[in-house]
């Protein structure tokens, strides 16, 4: 089953997901499937679970598990640590990235490659093609080569801190990324250069779900797929024509024909 | 002198025997006499209650311990020089005095070429050849009065370190003191006396390194006195590697001339109990100090600074920067108080304590403090302990860290902010490894707030 470029069987299944926070229900019963190759996007008002959906998949502990399960590409995804899904993969991008106090990033950057290559039986890199590689994906998003030196996201601008989450994704290759309102608060040229970022990570072999609230966003990376997350359950799915539907009209119009069919 | 019961015997026997075997110039045995009597009239601190100076810590089980002086052995305790250079920072090119177990190793030792004048001499020999310097210095900063430590110590001064640095003299090379303590068959109680006087704009770095490599229960009771003469500037590094079931009472006294500065960095791990005393006297215009400190427990150890500045006169500065990592169940205490007497005015102080804790039955009690009899100062002082939250530990595992190498990588991020304004790099990348070591993994609760 589990073949090399993992094209035979789903990037990530998730069935039936149950998840509650503090004994409140967050995620009611979430389906969708995601196949290697493909953009999904996901929308939906605040508050309607989408972090929620993207931190479990990651693996944050807090949430607490009460129905279905995900599959990543064939194997128990819930089962794995967050740092085991990272090895095998796995991406977040996050809506509010962390600062590590007096860690630096290129340091932070190291440990991460090193434990990535140490799970696929790769040397560790030297300090030099670290070096070569990390001025090589500084470029690519083009953020100022000073972040690299500083400590991870403390004093970062929001835009900074979302293009270093880039810059941690070009560094890791993910096959699974999973971006958590990336676009929010970004200028337009960050904008263009994140989009281009994921843009360069698209390849048969890999997948991207990304969450957003805006439009602008899909317009530079088109999604296969979007869906749109309502009080933790998908209320919609559709091509990228819902994106633009969704837009014009806002999350009213869905509201009322969800519950008109309920 | 008094009569009255002796309330140590086995300290008493000790102070006797040595009385005897060493008795020194008449100077130094009326100074013995007088600082034992105090010492027997002190007793040590066990009382806490309404004994600020012993606050939080308890000083009972210490006192329960008949520690005795150690056997004489052969002046290397059976130590090779190998193992004493990796105990410690060491350069072949610095001044290195190694002492075992409280005396002075010739064999151990390397002493540079005399750098302008510089004199550094094992205490036991400049008091055999009655040194003048140290007959008029010796006691003079570290007041036994009121203080037991520095009485007992004072009773038993014999050996230790005698540094001299002649006005205009600058010492590039560091001097380096290894205080090694070794097991012998009873606990040991060692009391290194260290004598430091710096002439006029002089420079010299000094680094103090106490180890014990036991793993039993020995007592190191070190005392420091240091004046620094006008425009001279000393570096000065105290590094304590004890073990978890050690004891050290260090008792650092400095004394600072005008337009002085001293910058000295604390670095302590282990001990059941551990004591960092030190004071620093800012006593003239333009006298300066930068106290920076690190300070790592874990298991059930104890670690208690006291650092107090005594801004004596006007345009006085002090920097004090403290952190502390703690785990396991261990206990931090960080006291201390910047005084800035009225007629200093312009005084400048800052005072931190950073506390980094690591588990929910660690416990830091941090009450740094500020008395201004001045009206024209700027002073500030904080306190924070703050530990690993799941957020950050979160997304460093969402990059592929496992938890023990994140918990690592900020405790060595928390260190790193001292340890990397150590500027004598044998000493820095001692630090780095000693460090980076002394905080077991499996000590450490994750995600604990405490
Ligand atoms: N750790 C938590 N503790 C308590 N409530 C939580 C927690 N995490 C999420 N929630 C709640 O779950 C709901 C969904 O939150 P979530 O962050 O997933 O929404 P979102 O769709 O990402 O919203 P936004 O668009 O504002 O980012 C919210 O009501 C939120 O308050
Ligand atoms: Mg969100």
């Amino acid at each position: 089953m589990n073949d090399s470029n993992g094209n035979n069987q789903p990037m990530l299944e998730v069935h039936d997901l149950h998840v509650k926070v503090a004994d409140s229900g967050i995620l009611n019963g979430i389906d969708f499937l995601v196949n290697a190759g493909e953009v999904h996007a996901i929308m939906g008002p605040n508050g309607s679970g989408k972090s929620t959906l993207a931190n479990v998949l990651a693996g944050r502990p807090e949430y607490e598990i009460t129905q279905g399960e995900v599959v990543y590409r064939g194997n128990d995804l819930l089962a794995m640590e967050p740092e085991e899904r990272a090895r095998q993969g796995v991406f977040l991008a996050f809506q509010y990235p962390v600062e590590l106090p007096g860690v630096r990033a290129w340091q932070f950057l190291k440990a991460a490659v090193d434990a990535l290559r140490e799970h696929n039986g790769e040397e560790e890199l030297s300090a030099r093609e670290f070096d070569r590689m990390l001025r090589e994906k500084i470029q690519m998003v083009e953020i100022d080569p000073d972040l690299a030196r500083r400590t991870v996201n403390e004093g970062f601008s929001g835009g900074e801190k979302k293009r270093n989450e880039i810059l941690q994704m070009a560094m890791l290759e993910p096959k699974l990324a999973v971006l958590d309102e990336t676009d929010s608060g970004l200028d337009i040229d960050a904008l263009r250069i994140v989009a281009d970022g994921v843009n360069k990570l698209r390849s048969d072999s890999n997948a991207i779900v990304l969450v957003t609230h805006y439009q602008r966003m899909l317009n530079y990376i088109t999604p296969d797929f979007v869906h749109v997350l309502m009080d933790g359950r998908i209320v919609r799915s559709g091509g990228p024509a819902l994106a633009h539907e969704l837009e014009e009209k806002g999350y009213d119009w869905i509201r009322e024909s969800v519950e008109a069919s309920q | 002198m008094t009569t009255s019961t002796i309330r140590y015997p086995r300290y008493h026997e000790d102070f006797q025997a040595l009385a005897a075997i060493r008795p020194g110039p008449s100077w130094l045995v009326d100074l013995r006499a007088a600082a034992w009597d105090r010492f027997n009239e002190l007793g040590l601190p066990t009382a806490r209650r309404g004994n600020e100076r012993w606050k939080y810590t308890n000083l009972r089980p210490l006192a329960a311990i008949a520690f005795e002086s150690p056997q004489a052995t052969d002046s290397t305790g059976g130590l090779d020089a190998g193992t004493v250079r990796s105990l410690a920072p060491w350069d072949e090119a610095w001044t290195n005095l190694v002492f075992v177990d409280g005396k002075f190793s010739e064999a151990l030792s390397t002493i540079a070429p005399a750098q302008n004048g510089t004199v550094c001499s094992d205490l036991a020999s400049a008091l055999n050849g009655n040194s003048g310097p140290v007959r008029d210095g010796l006691a003079q900063l570290a007041s036994f009065d009121d203080d037991a430590f520095a009485a007992l110590n004072t009773a038993f001064i014999n050996d230790g370190a005698s540094i001299q640095v002649p006005d205009n003299a600058v010492t590039a090379s560091p001097v380096n003191l290894v205080f090694v303590s070794t097991a012998g068959p009873q606990p040991q109680v060692t009391h290194p006396r260290t004598l430091v006087q710096v002439g006029r704009n002089a420079r010299l770095t000094l680094v103090e390194s106490y180890v014990d490599l036991t793993g039993g229960s020995n007592f190191t009771n070190a005392v420091l006195e240091m004046a620094v003469g006008q425009g001279s500037h000393v570096d000065h590094f105290r590094l304590l590697m004890d073990t978890p079931d050690g004891f050290h009472v260090g008792t650092s006294r400095v004394l600072q001339g005008q337009d002085s500065s001293v910058t000295s960095s604390s670095f302590t791990t282990g001990a059941a109990m551990a004591r960092n005393d030190f004071l620093v006297t800012l006593d003239a215009p333009g006298a300066s100090c930068d106290l920076r400190g690190l300070y790592a427990t874990t298991g059930s150890q104890h670690i208690d600074n006291l650092i107090n500045i005594d801004h004596a006169k006007p345009h006085t500065t002090s920097r004090l920067f403290y952190k502390g990592i703690l785990s396991g169940k261990s206990r931090a205490v960080f006291g201390g108080t910047v005084t800035v007497r009225r007629d200093a005015q312009k005084a400048d102080s800052r005072q931190t304590d950073k506390n980094l804790v690591l588990s929910h039955e660690a416990e830091v009690d941090s009450k740094p403090s500020l008395l201004i009899y001045a009206d024209d100062v700027q002073c500030g002082h904080g306190a924070t302990a703050g530990h690993i939250d799941q957020d950050t530990l979160f997304y460093m595992q969402s990059r592929g860290l496992d938890r023990a190498t994140a918990t690592k990588m900020l405790i060595q991020a928390f260190a790193a902010e001292i340890v990397d304004t150590v500027g004598v790099e044998q000493v820095h990348g001692f630090l780095e490894t000693v460090f980076a070591g002394s905080i077991p993994a499996e000590s450490v609760v994750f995600g604990g707030r405490p």
